[in-house]
This record gives structure tokens, sequence and C-alpha cells, in this order.
């Protein structure tokens, strides 16, 4: 096969050590190879990235690109994308519409275009996961997966309060067989099933879900046991209890204490990080030092940051009473979806004011979190797309973050309790380039247990990002000058050269057949379609990759 | 794609064969409970199938056709797909329409054609529910898939429609009869109401039948919505609606008090004076509810997969139906570029039809002018538009014939077994065979 040889960049490999340093990467078969030793091998071909910075490709490891919730918000917001810039078809690609939600070409395309090579779609309901595949079939160049919505499943919920442990496990392995998903998602464990029964919601973790009697911290310890147990390359996946709620920051201690020692992922922490009474706005606060300061103590936890950045944008969520509350809140559209027997979901539009100062204290406590955070390996940028903003802002984030001024200058106009009530003024710290390699490729690769991602090792999977140097650190990584894909450049200053499928990544945990006639029996006796016609067979997988699970003996 | 090997048992003889969990796509219901016995590539037997299924799978059997037609006289398959791919390749406003009578993977050639040669995409969407969509975008929608339904409504208003006869298994599977984990009871849990202009069959399965007076259902739900905000409303809305004020504050405190409430709406409500406003008054009247308790609205979707029909062109477009990519992005605009009126005010200069029969129920005017356009069909039957086509394929029936992916009504998707061959090529086959003819001229127009 023919080898291509990118050289004379200054390249950023976090995981292997390599920070700003001048090397060549020898790429084979879509993969990283080493360099050969006899000088006099030459390449099928070179690139020449001399001047230019080198990173792996991009991992987005919370967004929300594919299945029914997304399509709503399609569907729902013509408003949003009549005023949007489409993407044109091209003689190699197709069109699409962009705005908050882009559709499914377009979504490929344009994190391509912004040097992302993988993104995992944070929230399916497995009824639906049929949905979600065929939306990842159609999103063209990157490598994509996504999370299984089981924190308000009613089989776990049932198992939990048995004490059947060994049949919760068998489940959450099966189930991630039957949707071909990654890893466990928990939205607001048990509230969701509370706003289902009652329009009501959960208030803190130690609240009992009636019919059912548990609690969100039964949920969150059960599902994170069988996930350790199962060995899944990613942990439980956590969107707290009380999103938004001011106060709230004690339901995210309380719920990073539950997991007791287990592995876990807190998702858009930044909405979760708030003090102040839940009935005086002006109380409105950032616990985030108090939170960052539990993550720097505890190796085994991470979190993504859900980023809220200025714009008009969708909310989307699994959270069907957020999504309640959001509408009540704005006064404006509203979408709700219970799916039976398993997940809830919530669309409305909503517009992140710097002049609010709710909202300019949401952008200043997502920029606390990096900043606060010691370890860069263990939190990941995100914007928990479209909810804080678009995966099209990471740009801006950066420059936010590897320059204190740009920050001053934000802090400078929104209204002044902001300063008030967050740390961000007092924050000197300045990420570096190879920092911010981590936070957007190495740590979220690493979090998802992806060997093969976010580095540029011998083995890895030969995703590329390179970059022109900028001083206007925003523009520099708005448009890299080349991004490849399993060695193939898909993009060539800003233009989109591929229309290749990519891959999709799922696990394949063993579980024990024993458990499946019980998972069964339940089943049919309240689901709406039959037990055989729920899997999603290998036939809706276009290029696929099952990642080994680990499993404890 | 889905390929799902059925799950077949067979006699000693070999000619007799049992397709389990088998779908019917014979409506929105989209059950895939069906049991299906097969002998000689004749269903004989649907067990579970109501009396539309039994139809839909009884009078299916293999037409004795051309499997391709070239101005009527028959052709060569790949005749048939050059002459479909030079008229759309040479069409300067191509439209596609149809696509709820297909699967999934079919619809997204489809999509991928019209992208390619940059037409309008349509589907029946526009002549049916397309108003509950608009409405659906100016206020959204509370909803739930039917197993919520069946699990935890006690309260049921169906509205503009009569699913004892269009949707005959909605009532026993999905919403009055069955027994749920918080419904035990079933039929003795829920309480029925039925809205409608007449008395139609399901009058006879719900507890309370409010005939109220042709195009007066929006006065009818805005008079519930101020009830439900304690507003108050003048009694003289029975004289519009024919139902007493008493009534309807009766109903509205039953409404109140219930645990989990749904409307189930129809195109009595859609396609009558008002339109999408009338979807959008009910859509907040089950929104507004959730003040109280829980309520959820839906509408009551015809075709097989003309969900899943809004779910692809939603993803691959950003928007759901009469979508225009002339311009080499989607536009959309209902009333611009819906079928109906793209041929009505003879826009359109080809079209491709699929699965669908427009010649029997569009207008007057749009049939005259898809009668004098250019046109390539597919369909399994010899439709009124398969007889004016230019081009017109014989197809294999999705469901019955070729395996592939629906969407329910609520959004669900599901997988098909087909029960036996057709000798005719599916949808997806044929469309992919265009579309890799359209890219081989494009691409070579490139190089």
């Amino acid at each position: 096969m023919s080898t291509l040889r990118i050289s004379g960049g200054t390249v950023y490999d976090p995981r292997n050590g390599i920070d700003g340093e001048v090397r060549e990467l020898w790429i084979r078969d879509g993969k990283i190879i080493d360099p050969p030793d006899d000088p006099d091998v030459r390449p099928d071909r070179t690139l020449d990235a001399t001047g230019l910075v080198i990173m792996p490709g991009g991992v987005d490891m919370h967004c929300h690109i594919a299945g029914p919730k997304v399509n709503t918000a399609r569907k729902m917001m013509p408003d949003d994308k009549r005023v949007a810039p489409p993407v044109r078809r091209t003689a190699l690609t197709r069109s699409g519409s962009t705005g908050a939600v882009p559709s499914t070409f377009a979504t490929g395309y344009l994190y391509a275009g912004l040097g992302y090579t993988t993104a995992f779609d944070a929230a399916i309901p497995p009824l639906t996961a049929r949905h979600a595949h065929e939306e990842l079939d159609d999103t063209p160049i990157i490598d994509k997966g996504f999370y299984v919505l089981m924190g308000n499943n009613h089989y776990v919920m049932k198992k939990l309060q048995a004490g059947e442990p060994q049949l919760l496990k068998a489940y959450v392995a099966w189930l991630l067989n039957a949707t071909k998903g990654y890893a466990a998602k928990l939205v607001n464990p048990g509230g969701v099933e509370v706003w289902k029964a009652t329009g009501g919601n959960a208030t803190g973790i130690d609240d009992n879900v009636e019919h059912f009697d548990v609690s969100p911290r039964q949920i969150i310890s059960g599902v994170s046991q069988a996930v350790t147990e199962l060995g899944l390359p990613h942990p439980v996946h956590i969107h707290c209890n009380n999103l938004g709620m001011p106060g709230n920051w004690t339901t995210t201690l309380e719920t990073m204490k539950s997991l007791d020692g287990h592995r876990g992922h807190l998702t858009h922490v930044q909405f979760h990080s708030y003090g102040g009474n839940v009935d005086d706005q002006s109380t409105f606060c950032s616990q985030v030092p108090e939170l960052a300061d539990y993550i720097n103590q505890h190796q085994d936890l991470t979190v993504d940051v859900g980023q809220v950045m200025f714009s008009e944008t969708t909310s989307m969520t699994g959270d069907g009473p957020l999504g309640y509350f959001l509408h009540k809140v704005t006064g404006r559209k509203w979408f709700s979806a219970d799916t039976e027997m398993e997940a809830g979901c919530g669309i409305v539009p909503i517009t992140y004011k710097s002049k609010s100062t709710v909202h300019a204290l949401q952008w200043a406590i997502g920029l606390e979190w990096y900043l606060l955070v010691n370890d860069p390996w263990r939190i990941a940028m995100s914007t928990d797309h479209p909810n804080g903003g678009s995966f099209l802002a990471y740009p801006e984030i950066i420059a936010l973050l590897m320059d204190r001024s740009r920050r001053e200058e934000v802090l400078n106009r929104v209204p002044a309790a902001v300063r008030d009530r967050c740390t961000l003024g007092d924050l000197d710290r300045e990420y570096t380039l190879n920092e911010i390699a981590i936070i957007t490729r190495a740590a979220p690769a690493r979090m998802l247990g992806l060997d093969h991602k976010g580095h540029l090792g011998v083995g890895a999977d030969a995703d590329i990002t390179i970059y022109s140097r900028n001083d206007d650190i925003q523009r520099m990584f708005e448009i890299p000058r080349y991004v490849l894909h399993k060695g193939n450049v898909v993009v060539d200053d800003g233009e989109v050269r591929s229309n290749e499928k990519g891959t999709l990544l799922h696990v394949a945990p063993q579980y024990d057949v024993a458990a499946v006639p019980d998972i069964q029996e339940w089943f049919e006796q309240f689901y709406t379609i039959r037990f055989r016609n729920y899997p999603v067979d290998e036939s809706y997988l276009h290029d696929h990759r099952i990642v080994p699970t680990n499993p404890m003996q | 794609m889905s390929t799902l090997e059925s799950s077949t048992s067979t006699n000693a003889a070999g000619e007799l064969k049992i397709v389990e969990d088998a779908t019917c796509t014979f409506c929105g219901c989209v059950c895939d409970d069906m049991e299906l016995t097969v002998e000689d590539n004749r269903i004989t037997k649907a067990k579970n199938a109501c009396v539309l299924g039994k139809a839909w799978f009884f009078n299916h059997h293999i037409e004795d056709r051309p499997e391709a037609t070239i101005e009527g006289k028959p052709a060569s398959y790949e005749e048939a797909i050059e002459a479909a791919a030079e008229i759309l390749l040479n069409a300067t406003y191509p439209i596609t329409y149809g696509l709820s009578d297909t699967t999934c993977e079919a619809q997204r050639k489809a999509l991928a054609i019209t992208d390619w040669i940059g037409g309008i995409v349509d589907t029946t969407t526009s002549v049916c529910h397309g108003p509950s969509g608009m409405a659906f975008q100016g206020v959204g929608e509370v909803t739930c898939s039917l197993g919520e339904i069946k699990n935890r409504a006690d309260f049921l208003i169906f509205w503009g429609g009569n699913p004892a006869e269009s949707h005959p298994r909605h009532f026993t599977k999905y919403s009055l009869m069955p027994k749920g984990e918080f419904v035990p009871k079933g039929r003795k849990d829920r309480t029925a109401v039925l809205i409608d202009v007449r008395k139609t069959k399901s009058a006879k399965a719900a507890d309370i039948f409010l005939q109220l007076k042709p195009r007066s259902d929006f006065e009818l739900a805005w008079a519930l919505r101020g009830l439900a905000k304690g507003i108050d409303i003048d009694p003289k809305v029975e004289q519009k609606t024919g139902i007493p004020l008493d009534t309807l504050r009766d109903m509205m405190d039953r409404m109140k008090a219930a645990q989990f409430g749904a409307i189930l709406f129809g195109m009595g409500l859609t396609m009558t004076r008002g339109k999408h406003i009338n979807s959008e008054a009910v859509l907040s009247l089950a929104r507004d509810m959730n003040q109280h308790t829980r309520w959820v609205a839906k509408p009551m979707r015809g075709h097989g997969n003309v969900t899943g029909a809004d779910n692809v062109v939603s993803w691959t477009t950003g928007y759901p139906f009469g979508v225009n990519l002339g311009r080499g992005y989607p536009r959309f605009n209902p009333g611009e570029f819906t079928t109906s009126d793209v041929l009505a005010r003879q826009e359109a200069d080809a079209a491709l039809i699929i699965a669908s029969d427009p010649m029997s129920n569009f207008s007057q005017p749009a049939r005259d002018h898809l009668r004098s356009i250019k046109s390539v069909v597919l369909d399994p039957k010899l439709s009124e538009t398969a007889k004016v086509a230019t081009v017109a394929f014989t197809t294999a029936t999705y469901g019955i014939n070729t395996p592939g992916t629906v969407y329910r009504m609520d959004d669900v998707p599901i997988p098909l077994r087909p029960a036996f061959e057709s000798p005719y090529r599916s949808d997806l086959e044929i469309l992919k065979a265009i579309e890799h003819r359209i890219r081989e001229h494009q691409l070579a127009g490139v190089q």
C-alpha cells in the first residue's frame, strides 16, 4: 500500500510526550507507522508541513448530532435555518442546512472542516437506536458512535429494587449489544421517570422514584458498578439531577461521592455547578472552586464542560422535566417526547445573551472549570452541542483559554455582578497549545478508552489536523490547513474533498445469556414492538469497529 | 440498511413457510407482530392482522407485467435506467414525490438523486399531515411513543379521526384496550372521548361522543384552552360548535383529573377549515394541560412509512417536506415547493414519483401538468400515475417482498421481514442504479 510522509511540521502529541517538536509522520493503510530505518526509502507521497502545527484529529466526546431528538429539532426550527449559511452541493459532496442543528451531511463536513475526526452523540433512547444508526450512516467523514440512555429505564430500576445486580449487569451489556452503542448514559437518573409519571421531577439524589421505589443514588451506583464490572472502555456518563437549577452544586457533589471509587464521567458539568437559591435569581453564583477541588482530588473522575457561548441555539435533552422548565422560563416553543420504558426528551430554542447576568455567569462558570481543573487529562472541551452553543464555537473557546485578555474583554462588557459571583476575573492561567491538544483530542480519546485515537504514535489512526500558525488563535483553529482522516486528505484549506463514510464505533460486551428470558418476559409485557424486532443488526452499521471491553474476572 | 433474515419454518414439502414478527406497512400503526403463512408466493394467512392488514397481505400477488416500460412499451431494465437517468439529468426543474410507501433505505437514495440533480423533494405529508408539521414548527409538540399511551394513558381523546376503520388495531394494541403497567385493568382504567363531525364506527368504542359542527374544530380547541387556563368562555361557543359549554366544562374537569391524557388527532382536524391553525390549537391545548397533569398529543399518521419519509427528508435537508434543492442547497416553503402546487402552476419539467399515485388524487390542473411532462414512476401496481409515466418500473412491495426500515407514526423505527421474493426489483435497487448512472454522467463532466 502507498505511504505518506508528513514532513517539517511542529507536532503536538501529548499522549506520546511530544510538545511542539518538529517530527516526521509516516502513514500507511490509514495508520501511523514507524519511519523507515533506511533513509533511502522514499514515501509514495509527501505532504510538506514546514512551519505548520500538527495535532491528532479532534475528538468530541459529548454532542447531539443524530437520532430522534436531533432530527426533531431540525424539523422544528426552519426559522433558525432560514438565516444560517447553507452548505452547498459540490461535485463530490452533498448539500445541507446549518444553524444550531445542521443536517447530517452538513454535520460531517463541518466537523471535518474544523479538524474534528471523531464525535459521539450523547443520548440515544435504545428503542430508536436504529434511527441513530441510519443518520450516522448519512454523516460523512467522521468516526462516530453514541451513548445509550439507561438512567430511567424500567428494567434497570426494577432490578435495582429487587436487588438483582447480576441481571442488571447482564441487561446493560445486552442493551449495548442490542443497540450497537458505545457507553452507558444516565440523564437525570430517576427524575425523568417522575416527570413521565406525574409531571414532577427528582430534586435530589435521595428522592424516591415511586412505583419503582428506587433513588437516583441507587441508579448511579448500580449502573456504575455494572459498567465497571463489564469493563466498558468509557465509564458511566452522567448528566446529574437538577441541571440548571441554582444551588444544584450540592447534588453534583453528592453524585460524585455516590460513585464511591468507581470511575465516572460527569458531563456538561458547567450546568451543574451553581450556587444560590432556586427562588431568588439574584443569589445565582458559581460553585466551581469547590467542585473542581473535589475533581482535583479524585483521580477516577473526569468531566466535560458544556460551555455556554452567547448565541442563538436550540437546547435538546433527554431530561424531559428540564425541557418543560426551559419552556416555562423562555416561553418559547417546546417539544417533549417520552419513550416507553426508557427515556424522555425536551427541545426548546434558547438565546444566550451577554446582557443577561445568568447567561454571562454560565459562560464564566464554564471557563472557570477549564481553568480550575489542574490536570487537563481529566477535562474535555464541549459545548454539549448544540445546548451551550455549536461545536463551531470551539476555536473561540480555545482563544479564550489561551488568552487571558480576551476573557477580560468579555468580562468588561457583561453585567458587573458576574465578577462578584465567580472567580473568573482572578484566574491568570493561560492554556498552552499542548494543553489545548490534550482537552480537545488526547484527553477525550483516553476517557473514551479509544487507544487508536487522540494521538500520533505508531498504530494510531492517521486522523491528523494541520494548522497554519496565526496570531489570531481563533482563526488558526477555525480553518485548518489540512485535515486527514485515515491518512487521506479530507479537507484542504477549508475545502471538503471527501464524501467517505467514516467508521461506527461500538462495544460488544459479553453477558450471561441465561439472563435473556427474564429481559424478554419483561419486554413482551410492556413494549409495543416485538422483542425480536428490537435489536439493531449489523446490516445497519456501515464500516464499524468493536472497541474491546476488559471485564472484571 | 436492514437485511434481516426472515425467521421461517418450512414444512416437509418445502412449500409452506411461516414468517414470524413480520411487519404490516399498510397504515401508520406499523404493527410488527404479524405471523404470515406463505404458500407458493402467496400469503394465505396473516395472524394478528386487522381487516386492512389482511387485505394488504392477501391481495398482494405478483402481476404479470413488464419489469419496465418506456412510453408504455416494454423495455429492458438497463434501457429504462438509462432513460430515467437521462430524463432527470436533462430536467431544469425536476420534482421527486411520494416516498411514504417505501423503505427509508429507498427514501435515502431518492434524496441523494434529488440532491445531485438539484430538484424538489416532497412527500405525501404535504397532502395529509403537512399542516400538523407546520403547526409543530409554530408551537412545538408534547408527545410520546405509543407504548407510553398503552402503559399510562387513562384519558384518551380521538379528534377528527375514525381509528376503528382507518387504524383498526390502534384501539386494541396501543391506546384503548391494552393493559399497561400503570393502567393494569386496560379499558376499565381509561376514559375515551371521540370528537368528530359525524358519528363514525369509532363512536361505539368511546365513553363520550362529542359531535361538533363542521368547521368549528378551532373554536372548540380554543374554548378548551381557555377553560384549562381558568378563563371565562362565552356560552355562545355552543352555537358555533354545537357543544354546550357545560359539557366542555365537565370534560375539562375530567381532563385535569386524569393521570395521563392523550389527544390523538386525524385528518378530520388538519384538512378542514383552519388546517394548521387547528393543529396548533390542539397541540397547544395538550401542552397547556401539562400545567395540571401529564398530557400529550399525537397525529394519527396514515401511510406505512410517511413518518420515515419525514425523518429522512429532515435529516438530509433539515426540513420535513416541500424542499427545493435547485440552488444547490435546501430551501423550504410549503405552498411554493409542495408538489400539488408546483404541478398546478406548471413549473416542474420532470418528475420522479415513488410509490405514490398523484394521478388519482391531485387536482385537475396538477394532473394535467404531470401528464404533460416526462416522468419516472416506481410502483408495484399499474397505478394511474404509472400509466402516464415516460419510464415506469414495476417494483417489489416493501415489507412483503423487500427488507428495510419503516418508522411507525410515533417515530419508532421497525425492521421489515419479507415474506417471499418478488420477480421485480426493489425501489432501493432501482434508485441506486439511477443514482449510479447520474453520478457517472456528472463525474465524467468533472474529470
